[in-house]
């Protein structure tokens, strides 16, 4: 094997000075440009995940005032965040799970429709796009609060679903589980879309054909070739959903109800601001960010590293 | 890399390289397990017309099993469509399509017995080297699809690189891994879409003599869509020269280049020298033909038009040229006079461009045998044995196709 002629700059003993100099510009230069963002991490990161970390070992003296605590290393606010609270905190993962699928199911329809069925129409594609966009204009609060009037038990689909009696004559569907899974799954699509859109936007369909011209079906050749390169896609996806699905408090608030649809964003919303318990709010919210990301670790670890490329 | 190359090459030149050398060791069919040999492939009146386009216009074409066959032509000319139709990834708007006894019109792509090698390869990149071969046969659940996979990917020596990803490899790697997954099928038509296009010219040569030995080899019947006459002409046993959606000439790749039937076919297919005259008596054999105001001839059988109007054409590789006043133009030769335009010496000929009144620019050059060269600005004259001579319609256009060529 011939050694390929040498492209790489020289080495720095027999750069001149001028070169070295400009070498060393370059890496202040480098510095320089990951300063700023260092200090931002630090200080809106690492920082309050710091204080959130001390916090939840607070204790609150005996006979203190409300929203009196000091500091502690009280590890039994765990043990109550746990055992009080297991039940929304499972609640939150499972909605958040059926959510994601959800939008799974729905966001590849679309992104595909999209991005490979409609590739050719390049306006229609842009149109639907569009579509798919829109609702990020508008506020979180505001289109769920529109949904909460479109489920209202005096609103046209309860109603509609009463009469073909797929609703009993006393069901609704504002304060129910399926609002808010279906909140969610509507309210975390475009993140599911996107991601997914940008990888099968990407898809050579000249794959496709070559896929037909050696013996696979359409069916098979989206299962061999479409799907296995549009994984990138779903991993971000399926991320980008479950993760904030899991915290979300938005939804659970406005479309469920306080007692059997709690999800754990609601619990640590009320521990903080209306019953002003910190350490058990900072405790909660710890258990929910290492659940998180033990169960996002691990999925990486299945899936991550195979399918990308 | 450096090494397999060369030990490619070393192997190529004690094989012989020659299609009838390789032709004569007819056994060696018989070392390829499951060569089937292909089918007839019929196309009848088939058109396929887009939006305000034809791109493929009444074509009736007979592919006969085991041949190695070249659509040429300019792009936009109708081959690739045509290799679609076949493929069955483009639906023709008429006509039939039939391999062997069957008709395949309406069959789509994933049910033909066609396979095919992609000008952009399209090699599944999330799949390694082998599974990419083995993909047509796991299709069609044969048993030992990964055995089979490997021994397609040894005959392309390419064996020692099955793990790897195709980003991985080199464009003539590539091309080379798209060969071994169609091939490994034993289609009963292999459709080539100008395969070579993106490789270097090198590689392309030695890649042309392979596909070539793959070919006799498996015994495939190999359809090979190309923009490159030499390409077509080193490697086809039968040549159809496109042009417009429609058949211009098809034959042997010698029969097309000596005998060019359309000007179209003449300029594009090689070089050619064309002149507009009129047919104005018989001698023989031969029409006389008033043309660059002389009297020249060509025989009746290789025209295309024995009366009235005609284009005539010859080659400049058949033509000789001198200095005026050191001519000797051998009786019943065709002649010319003209000035030399330009003369460039190359080394082992000379290229002259000779400006012939009432013709144009005639093209021509000699072979370097010592001889003086002559210079721009002197007069020349070129003669030529009639017999080369070939007869176009008299209408035909004598620019047509040159500038596809050189395109």
């Amino acid at each position: 094997m011939r050694a390929p002629a040498s492209r790489r700059p020289e080495p720095a003993e027999n750069l001149s000075a001028a070169e070295q100099k400009a070498e060393k510009a370059r890496g202040r230069i480098g510095v320089g440009l990951i300063v700023p963002g260092f200090v931002f991490l630090l200080l809106f990161f690492a920082a309050p995940v710091f204080v959130l970390l001390a916090m939840s070992l607070y204790a609150k003296p005996p006979g203190a005032e409300t929203g009196v605590f000091v500091p502690a290393f009280e590890v039994s606010n765990y043990v109550v965040a746990l055992s009080e609270y297991w039940v929304p905190l499972l609640r939150s993962f499972l909605f958040a799970g059926i959510a994601t699928v959800l939008a799974l199911i729905i966001g590849y329809t679309m992104a595909y429709l999209v991005a490979v069925r409609l590739r050719q129409h390049k306006l229609l594609a842009a149109i639907l796009l569009v579509i798919l966009i829109a609702p990020f204009f508008s506020s979180f609060v505001l289109r769920t609060q529109a949904w909460k009037q479109i489920l209202s038990d005096e609103g046209f689909v309860v109603e509609a679903l009463r009469f073909v009696a797929i609703l009993p004559e006393d069901g609704r569907l504002t304060a129910t589980s399926i609002a808010v899974v279906a909140g969610l799954t509507y309210n975390f699509l475009p993140f599911m879309t996107l991601p997914i859109y940008a990888s099968l936007e990407r898809l050579d369909t000249r794959l496709l054909e070559a896929a037909g011209d050696l013996f696979a079906s359409p069916m098979t050749a989206f299962r061999k070739v479409t799907l296995p390169l549009s994984m990138p896609g779903v991993f971000a996806g399926t991320l980008l959903t479950f993760i904030p699905a899991s915290g979300d408090y938005i939804n659970a608030t406005i479309l469920g109800n306080n007692r059997d649809t709690a999800m754990i964003g609601q619990v640590i919303d009320s521990r903080f601001f209306k019953i002003v318990d910190y350490p058990m709010a900072a405790a909660l919210s710890t258990v929910l960010m290492v659940v998180i990301l033990i169960l996002v670790m691990a999925y990486i670890r299945k899936f991550g590293t195979k399918e990308l490329f | 890399m450096q090494t397999t190359e060369d030990a490619k090459g070393g192997r190529m030149s004690t094989e012989g390289t020659r299609p009838e050398a390789a032709a004569d060791q007819g056994g060696r069919a018989a070392v390829v397990p499951g060569a089937v040999g292909g089918a007839d492939l019929v196309i009848e009146n088939v058109s396929k017309r887009f939006a305000a386009f034809t791109a493929v216009d009444d074509l009736s074409l007979t592919i006969p099993s085991g041949s190695f066959f070249a659509l040429l032509g300019p792009s936009g000319c109708g081959k690739s469509t045509t290799l679609r139709i076949v493929a069955g990834l483009e639906q023709p708007s008429e006509g039939t399509l039939r391999i062997g006894d069957e008709d395949v019109t309406d069959l789509p792509s994933h049910r033909r017995p066609v396979n095919t090698v992609f000008q952009s390869y399209a090699l599944f990149p999330h799949m390694s080297v082998l599974d990419n071969v083995a993909f047509g046969l796991k299709q069609r659940k044969v048993a030992d699809a990964v055995a089979r996979a490997k021994e397609a990917l040894e005959l392309v020596e390419l064996g020692h690189l099955a793990n790897r990803r195709p980003a991985q490899l080199s464009g003539g790697q590539q091309q080379r891994v798209a060969l071994a997954r169609a091939v490994v099928n034993r289609p009963q038509v292999l459709l080539l879409d100008e395969p070579l296009g993106a490789l270097d010219m090198k590689l392309r040569r030695q890649m042309q003599v392979e596909l070539k030995q793959i070919q006799i080899e498996l015994g495939l019947t190999f359809v090979h869509v190309t923009h490159d006459q030499e390409e077509a002409m080193t490697m086809a046993d039968v040549v159809a020269v496109m042009n417009h959606g429609r058949i211009e000439q098809m034959g042997a790749p010698r029969e097309l280049y000596e005998l060019p039937k359309t000007a179209f076919v003449a300029n594009f297919l090689g070089k050619s020298n064309l002149m507009h005259g009129k047919v104005v008596g018989r001698d023989g054999d031969y029409l006389q033909v008033e043309a660059a105001g002389g009297l020249q001839r060509v025989r009746a059988d290789r025209a295309v038009a024995e009366t009235g109007d005609v284009v005539l054409g010859v080659r400049p590789e058949k033509m000789r040229i001198f200095t005026a006043g050191e001519e000797t133009v051998p009786a019943g030769h065709n002649r010319l006079d003209g000035t030399i335009v330009d003369a460039s010496f190359t080394g082992v000929s000379t290229e002259y461009l000779v400006e012939v009144p009432g013709v144009g620019t005639v093209g021509t050059f000699t072979q370097n045998m010592g001889q003086v060269t002559g210079k721009a600005g002197e007069p020349a004259v070129m003669c030529w044995d009639p017999d080369f001579t070939f007869g176009l319609a008299g209408d035909d256009d004598v620019a047509a196709g040159a500038a596809e060529r050189d395109a």
